[in-house]
């Protein structure tokens, strides 16, 4: 559990310490351990697919969204073109957009400026939005941007380590161990989505979601990932309305 | 080449990492920070698009696990569905154990695929 102090401690005085409870908080959570594992698997899967070390650590502190590194990679790996892959890429970063608009609320104070608010939106992707829930309620409000800061700084820390080491492991990897590194994403995001589905909507959601992708693949439209995930997603949504009427 | 631009490598590829990786992608948080200004935390709306955040993501890892990519697609179909399942079972028995299930679910395949040969 995080070793936080409490809401009305004076320890949450000024932002510099606010920065380091929550880079510190990174030590706290297995998803660090995940989010490590994944980002080795991302390294060894640049490496397979000739980009440079460079490439691979600046998609990982730019993108910073393990899906769409690995769709980008795969895409331009198997010879499909930018604006193919930019595509690709777009549709799975549409769920980031939802991500952001519900962490926003919880960061806000009624003094906080917009622009104060571009770092924070940046580093949200699957893990931050996880931890954000977790962990904020116990932050006190006007401290919540400068924590979130410092566990995104040391989030991307550990991602651009881990990058690192697998891009250099996987010239060295037999083919089973590199398969096993690449399972590690689909396992590692399946289980840390599940851990975060508290109600029932968001169960319905991935549970669907995940039925509903291999029979929207069989069409084939390009926009696969899309058309499955707003389907599940509203049908869910529906059930919470219907359940609540 | 020098070390250096072994580690660069070719700056063609940096611009398609830019327009192709960064921009499609980053889009999404600044329309989130620029549009969902104004919604409340309890707001209805937000129950849907968490619903379809989680379902998009649900789509990309069945995406990974029926269309695999590299070195994971030398793994036979049933092998890769199984040995997800084993870790979704282990995490949900295990008191929702990341670690375990991940353990559990990497331990299958490898050693089902050792097995198979």
């Amino acid at each position: 559990m995080a070793l936080l102090p409490a809401l009305d401690s004076p320890r949450w005085q000024g932002t510099a310490s606010s920065f380091l409870f929550g880079l510190r908080s990174v030590a706290t959570t297995i998803l660090s351990a995940v989010l490590f594992a994944t980002y080795v698997g991302i390294g060894a899967l640049a490496h397979d697919t000739h980009f440079s070390l460079f490439w691979a650590m600046l998609s990982t502190a730019l993108i910073w969204a393990g899906p769409a590194q690995i769709i980008l990679l795969a895409a331009l790996g198997s010879g499909a073109t930018a604006v193919q892959a930019a595509i690709a890429v777009g549709v799975s970063g549409i769920r980031l957009f939802p991500m952001v608009v519900s962490v926003l609320p919880m960061l806000r104070a009624p003094t906080t400026k917009k622009r104060q608010l571009i770092l924070p939106s940046h580093f949200i992707a699957v893990t931050l939005w996880v931890e954000c829930f977790r962990l904020l309620p116990l932050v006190p409000r006007e401290r919540r941007i400068a924590f979130v800061n410092g566990l995104g700084c040391g989030l991307v820390v550990i991602c651009l380590t881990a990058t690192w080491i697998g891009y250099h492991l996987a010239a060295n990897l037999p083919p089973l161990f590199g398969a096993a590194i690449l399972l590690l994403t689909p396992l590692a995001f399946l289980l840390s989505t599940a851990r975060s589905c508290k109600k029932l909507p968001d169960v319905i959601a991935l549970v669907l979601g995940l039925a509903l992708f291999p029979v929207v693949s069989w069409f084939n439209t390009g926009v696969d990932i899309l058309i499955s995930g707003i389907s599940a997603g509203t049908i869910a949504y529906g059930v919470h309305r219907w359940r609540r009427a | 080449m020098s070390e250096l631009q072994t580690f660069i490598g070719d700056w063609h590829a940096l611009v398609i990492l830019v327009l192709a990786g960064f921009l499609p992608n980053e889009i999404w948080r600044m329309l989130g920070l620029w549009l969902g200004g104004g919604i409340d935390e309890e707001a209805d709306i937000l129950v849907w698009v968490r619903a379809v955040a989680t379902a998009i993501l649900a789509g990309v890892i069945a995406q990974i696990l029926v269309f695999p990519p590299g070195a994971l697609a030398t793994v036979p179909a049933p092998l890769r569905y199984g040995s997800v399942l084993v870790g979704l079972l282990v995490f949900l028995g295990f008191k929702r154990s990341i670690f375990a299930g991940v353990l559990c679910g990497e331990l299958m395949m490898v050693g089902g695929k050792y097995w198979l040969g």
